[in-house]
């Protein structure tokens, strides 16, 4: 086998073990390097997206096409280790891709509801987004982990999260070539923020790092990927999905006002849950810092990033509300299949490889 | 911080604005008010207040658990400001 010395840089993730027929085929692939690997199984990554594909009962729960999603895009972030870079922009590889995606994309504008007839004005797109996403009376996730969760769920919470937020804040930035005006430097400005406003020990990766460390977990990208179920793959891909294609602009800013919008009030309560098992500031510091930063980041959010983008594309309404519904809808997901799992006594995470 | 004198655009041309914006206050309908821009806050004796970002926002619904720092009760106990 040819020895690859590219695709191991600084923060590429390990590479997962595969979850079905479609990931043994893409990541035995993935560790060749492009120019030789034989025809034959390029021409089986195509086949074996679309049997994928034609055989799941449920795409979002579906491990094999979520994992191997999850790993794809990854080349487009930090890389995984032993993955030539050039396979990023393989075009064998992009056409199997985008296989999952237009699933993946029917799928989520086939099960999420959003509003209609939200004219293109930024208070009417402000005021849907924080309609959509004001706090429920229902079961929370979050009231579960601030009152109950033992400590151990702690550590699976700090788990499922860490496929997205050690890379915090990523997704959404693919959006600001993409945008223009007041609607760019309203991305712009949350961004930064989120980046550490020039800091790098303030970045919010970084403070999540802070945490798993304060609780004893790897903070390294990608340590848990092997434990994480579909659900929490399916919601880290969405925001790819819509970050990584202009066309979906729209729902990547719906995606992050919604995101933003649901931050601040959970996060007490995370907070809270840390804090009930005697873990210091530095472990709540991440949680603390995303209950006053993101009260500022949905006023931006909402009002001059998806509300003035509305202003600047009003054809775009309905996908910046598409957007923030697929955050709401993936987020109850995962939410459901975490409680249910702890209801029962189980754990949330599959068994590691 | 220094003030300086912008430089005269050319005839006919728009002005520039100041090379650091004056701070603006924004009043969010239903929401908290954000501060952007060289303010300084304060405390009732005249001790700053940490501040950690460049944009703040300030609770005014009188909830928040982080005063003088909205937290996003506001939106927990359907305050409005119509």
């Amino acid at each position: 086998m040819t020895t690859v010395t590219v695709g191991a840089a600084r923060g590429a993730m390990r590479a997962p073990g595969p979850r079905g027929p479609l990931s043994a085929r893409v990541l035995p692939v993935l560790a060749a390097a492009p120019d030789t690997v034989p025809e034959d199984d390029r021409a089986a990554l195509l086949v074996a997206a679309r049997e994928a594909v034609a055989s799941t009962t449920d795409l979002l729960r579906d491990d094999d096409v979520q994992l191997t999603l999850f790993v794809l895009y990854e080349l487009h972030y930090r890389g995984v280790a032993g993955v030539d870079d050039r396979w990023e922009w393989d075009p064998d590889l992009l056409r199997a891709r985008a296989v999952l995606e237009d699933a993946f994309e029917r799928v989520l504008r086939g099960r999420v509801e959003t509003p209609t007839g939200v004219p293109a004005d930024r208070r009417a797109v402000a005021d849907a987004l924080f309609a959509m996403t004001a706090p429920g009376p229902g079961p929370s996730l979050a009231r579960f982990v601030g009152r109950r969760a033992t400590r151990d769920q702690l550590d699976e919470l700090l788990v499922h999260r860490s496929v997205y937020q050690l890379k915090e804040a990523d997704p959404h930035t693919w959006a600001i070539p993409r945008l223009e005006g007041g609607a760019k430097a309203a991305l712009v400005e949350i961004q930064a923020d989120e980046y550490g406003g020039g800091a790098p020990e303030r970045m919010h990766c970084e403070l999540f790092a802070v945490a798993m460390r304060g609780a004893g977990l790897d903070a390294t990208f990608g340590a848990f990927v092997d434990q994480v179920p579909a659900v929490t793959l399916a919601s880290v891909n969405a925001m790819s999905l819509l970050g990584l294609h202009r066309r979906l602009r729209g729902a990547i800013t719906g995606h992050l006002a919604a995101f933003e919008m649901t931050s601040s009030l959970p996060n007490r309560l995370y907070g809270d849950g840390f804090r009930r098992h005697g873990l210091g500031p530095d472990t709540t510091w991440y949680f603390d810092e995303h209950v006053e930063a993101d009260a500022v980041h949905e006023q931006i959010a909402g009002r001059d990033l998806a509300g003035g983008l509305a202003e600047q594309e009003p054809a775009l309404v309905p996908d910046i509300l598409f957007g923030a519904a697929v955050c709401l809808y993936l987020d109850e997901l995962v939410a459901a299949h975490v409680l249910d799992a702890w209801e029962h006594g189980r754990s949330s995470l599959r068994e590691a490889a | 911080m220094t003030t300086t004198q912008p430089a005269t655009p050319p005839e006919g041309a728009a002005p520039r604005p100041d090379r650091f914006a004056p701070p603006r206050i924004v009043a969010c309908p239903d929401g908290p008010i954000l501060v952007r821009g060289d303010v300084e806050i304060v405390d009732d004796e005249g001790r700053p207040l940490p501040r950690r970002r460049r944009t703040v926002a300030l609770c005014r619904c009188g909830s928040s658990a982080i005063a003088p720092y909205c937290d996003g009760t506001h939106k927990a106990i359907g305050f409005t400001t119509s």
